[in-house]
């Protein structure tokens, strides 16, 4: 099972183990991660589970959507060039070990 | 021990648990939920959850651990029975009785079933609950030709999934028009024919007369009034809700059509407070009572009550909106479009990239988009604010809405 680790906005690390095929907000909000919101359950349709991918897994990430990039544009916290969605990222054997780290605010 | 206690396990009644925790509530918290399962996230249901391979652990709000960790105590497969408010207690179905300082009814709603000859075959099925979707999937194996009963968002949601799953799928429509309640004829028309793209045969004024038995209780076909024969290895009905009020009435709460709740979400009683599906409240927005049936109106209620309890100034005022999702197409709309004067379109249908701005007068009401999430994020932003952009930023795609909000 992959293993994803959350790091919160003040650096307190999280590590979990999903199941192959769950995504990142999933597995953050079933766990109980702080700073994942993910109100939409997924769909892409609220920009609460935004959160900044560690650069050194950037090039690894599935491509963006359209709907996805301008989504990107109205989150509660400052895009960055790693922001993502995080319900748009699964967790995957080529994702193993990837790094999250979470916004100051989702609303 | 007494605490909160939380009548269904939706998402309100999920939201509440979690955010009476994260608002730093330290008395007992019982979540009372009839269904036998974690409380679950119900929009994939109709959506994604049948086309998804991840299955039925990543529909769940929390793990169990979750729970136990935050003192959240689960009373699933058990019903409340009673309120008792001179006692404050309830009762659920095993006779135990459970004390309160305050109670949240979130109940929700309950299915409008079906009632014409056929309509308890096998086969016949709603789409509410995990069970519910857990006896289509089953069906869904040994079905070629899917009938669908209605035209509201969950029956077209289920189309669309059914016609990608390769089945073929026709949707009975009572009414002239799809998505009647939800949008205007313009964006109806327009999601009818993303449906004739994708080979859904919608037929309107159509009436059903019965479902017909193949001889062994299993769904055969469905006979319309006007005589026609549609075979069929499943039906699947999605006529609508009704606010579930059993219990809020038979504990005299007030209620008509929702338990009517004032802006802290409180109902008439100080002590009992209702979210969500089941809840009536008068909005700011349209300006008059309403009772939404949404995710967003679920959460956003249960904050406001978590808040309250735990002794914060809060009000319930948020924007409505919605969402839908139909093959590639995702439908997002926000605020109330009843009762607008006119309104301006951004963006190209051709393309399948638009979104109407809805006004009252001088006023911007609501915003319904088609594949533009970033309309729907602004608009959120703006109808909030109550700032109206100008036609001429409307239909100037390139405009970016959100430079209109102060930073």
């Amino acid at each position: 099972m992959p293993t994803v680790n959350y790091i919160s906005f003040d650096g307190q690390p999280t590590q979990l183990e999903l199941a192959e095929g769950m995504t990142i907000m999933q597995g953050a909000v079933m766990n109980g991660i702080e700073g994942i919101e993910g109100e939409c359950s997924g769909s892409c349709a609220c920009a609460t589970c935004h959160c900044y991918v560690d650069d050194a897994w950037l090039a690894k990430l599935p491509e963006m959507s359209e709907n996805e990039d301008e989504m990107l544009d109205d989150t509660a916290s400052e895009r960055k060039p790693n922001s993502r969605l995080s319900c748009q990222i699964k967790a995957t054997a080529e994702l193993d070990g990837i790094v999250i780290h979470m916004p100051e605010e989702q609303e | 021990m007494s605490g909160v206690i939380i009548v269904g396990g939706g998402h309100a009644g999920y939201q509440c648990a979690d955010s009476l925790r994260r608002s730093g509530y330290e008395g007992a918290i019982t979540l009372v939920d009839g269904e036998g399962h974690l409380p679950y996230q119900r929009p994939p249901l109709s959506k994604s959850h049948l086309l998804s391979d991840t299955g039925e652990e990543a529909l769940l709000f929390r793990t169990q651990a979750y729970y136990d960790d935050h003192a959240i105590r689960l009373k699933l497969a058990h019903r409340v029975t009673a309120i008792s408010r001179a006692e404050k207690q309830v009762k659920l179905d095993n006779g135990e009785t459970l004390g309160y300082d305050k109670l949240v009814i979130a109940t929700g709603a309950k299915l409008r079933q079906l009632d014409m000859p056929g309509s308890h075959l096998n086969g016949v099925g709603y789409i509410k609950s995990l069970d519910d979707i857990r006896y289509i999937q089953t069906h869904l194996n040994q079905t070629d030709e899917a009938v669908i009963i209605g035209g509201g968002f969950i029956a077209l949601e289920f189309a669309a999934t059914a016609a990608k799953l390769g089945k073929k799928v026709t949707v009975l429509v009572r009414g002239q028009r799809i998505l009647a309640n939800a949008v205007t004829p313009e964006l109806s028309q327009y999601m009818l024919d993303i449906h004739h793209q994708h080979g859904v045969d919608i037929r309107f004024g159509a009436e059903v007369d019965h479902i017909a038995d193949d001889g062994n209780g299993n769904v055969e076909a469905v006979r319309l009034k006007d005589g026609t024969l549609l075979p069929a290895q499943l039906v699947l009905a999605g006529i609508g809700v009704t606010a579930d009020t059993e219990l809020a009435v038979s504990a005299k709460l007030q209620c008509h059509d929702g338990v009517v709740v004032d802006a802290q979400c409180r109902t008439n009683d100080p002590d009992i407070f209702a979210a969500g599906d089941s809840a009536r409240y008068d909005n700011p927005f349209s300006g008059t009572e309403i009772r939404l049936e949404s995710v967003q109106n679920a959460v956003d209620q249960a904050k406001v009550i978590a808040q309250v309890i735990t002794g914060q100034e809060a009000e319930y005022h948020s924007v409505p909106w919605f969402w839908s999702d139909q093959y590639d197409i995702k439908l997002q709309m926000v605020g109330i479009h009843e009762g607008y004067t006119h309104f301006y379109q951004r963006g190209e249908q051709e393309e399948d990239k638009f979104s109407l701005f809805f006004f009252r007068d001088e006023q911007l009401i609501a915003i319904h988009t088609v594949n533009r999430p970033a309309d729907h994020m602004a608009g959120r932003k703006l109808i909030t604010a109550g700032i109206s952009p100008t036609q001429t930023q409307i239909e100037d795609a390139g405009f970016k809405l959100n430079s209109l909000l102060k930073k």
